[in-house]
């Protein structure tokens, strides 16, 4: 009995990577309505005057993520002045991984001194939606909320001075000119999203 | 005296078993290819994992049992670690685990030039494992919750690239 439900999963798990869900490049983004580190909700619509949004789903106990913290915090800052929106959205569960809590958000949003909402996805609904996988994924979405860019932020996690390909900047410049971004998407090793088994 | 050619045979025998397998480095995506094709006379389990991802390495236990039990399959292991942690992390703990599969590390970390080749849905979290059989392989990119279910799944997957 137990094996052929393990087989159902099996062929579940094999077609969902023929059809994988979550958003592609052109569909429109769900906005949200989450709780960031200073206790405030934040949404997309609050920002009406934006041209667009970077969302980026990261965390704080994933090497990777915490590799591009800095260069996380430095696109929020050179974009908002361009009017990009940068959200960060903490997609874990802390129940599957403590040191993704609520509270130790806000512990690490203030060491590194944070200038843009660090959200909680409270009950993990938007992640799935958005078909982040891993963190850091990124969801480059124009003023309307229709995804641009989808992936990594650039080509060498292990080293900012390395990086060839600025992903995501590219993205931004080509929206500015009007055009799309090529690649509209890449990929990057990350963690897994932990969801409480 | 008695004891000195008991202490040499010891040493003999023990240099021989303490021996942890050494670490292949691919340097990009053709080499580990290459490595695919030339050991393609069995069916191969690649997993693809870090020091630093939790849930890969919670699995690699069950993998170490898979290659123990299963001689028909070769259980091939790739580390996507830091290159600055590979003297300082990922040896150490190869050494200290001593597990006997295949221990592999992959130096091209421009990751978005290879993923797809492994496969086009893969979008990038690990720990993922890939079931190769002659040309046909089947991918999945999810944690293992027990040996049982790691080798139900790579039985199952062997009947289909059969």
């Amino acid at each position: 009995m137990k094996r052929i439900g393990f087989f159902a999963l099996l062929m579940g798990v094999l077609m969902s990577f023929t059809n994988p869900t979550g958003y592609k490049v052109g569909d429109k983004a769900t906005d949200f309505k989450l709780k960031s580190v200073d206790n405030k909700m934040y949404s997309m619509a609050d920002y009406k005057d934006a041209k667009g949004f970077i969302v980026v789903f990261t965390c704080n106990h994933c090497p990777f993520a915490v590799k591009y913290e800095d260069r996380i915090i430095d696109l929020a800052k050179k974009y908002k002045s361009k009017g990009y929106i940068l959200l960060a959205i903490n997609p874990n569960d802390p129940a599957a991984q403590p040191d993704d809590s609520f509270e130790l958000m806000q512990k690490r949003a203030k060491e590194k001194k944070f200038t843009f909402p660090y959200l909680f996805d409270e009950g993990q609904k938007i992640y799935p939606q958005y078909g982040a996988t891993k963190t850091p994924h990124v969801f480059l979405l124009d003023k309307n909320l229709v995804v641009k860019y989808i992936g990594a932020i650039d080509d060498n996690v292990e080293d900012a001075s390395q990086v060839k390909e600025k992903y995501l900047e590219n993205a931004i410049a080509a929206l500015e000119k009007g055009q799309e971004p090529t690649p509209n998407t890449t990929k990057a090793i990350g963690c897994s999203i932990k969801v409480k088994k | 005296m008695r004891y000195f050619r008991l202490i040499v045979l010891s040493v003999f025998f023990l240099s021989f078993s303490a021996k942890a397998q050494d670490l292949i480095t691919f340097q990009n995506f053709d080499e580990l290819n290459a490595y695919i094709q030339k050991n393609s006379e069995k069916p191969l389990v690649v997993n693809f994992w870090a020091t630093w991802c939790a849930p890969c390495v919670k699995e690699l236990p069950y993998f170490q049992k898979l290659h123990q039990e299963n001689p028909n399959i070769k259980v091939v292991t790739v580390s996507l670690d830091f290159d600055k942690q590979v003297e300082s992390k990922l040896k150490p703990f190869l050494k200290k685990k001593n597990y006997t599969f295949v221990t592999t590390y992959m130096a091209d970390k421009k990751f978005n030039n290879w993923i797809s080749k492994v496969d086009e849905n893969w979008s990038g979290s690990i720990p993922a494992t890939w079931i190769i059989n002659g040309n046909k392989g089947i991918f999945v990119e999810q944690e293992f919750a027990s040996f049982e279910e790691l080798n139900q799944f790579v039985n199952e997957s062997l009947t289909k690239l059969n």
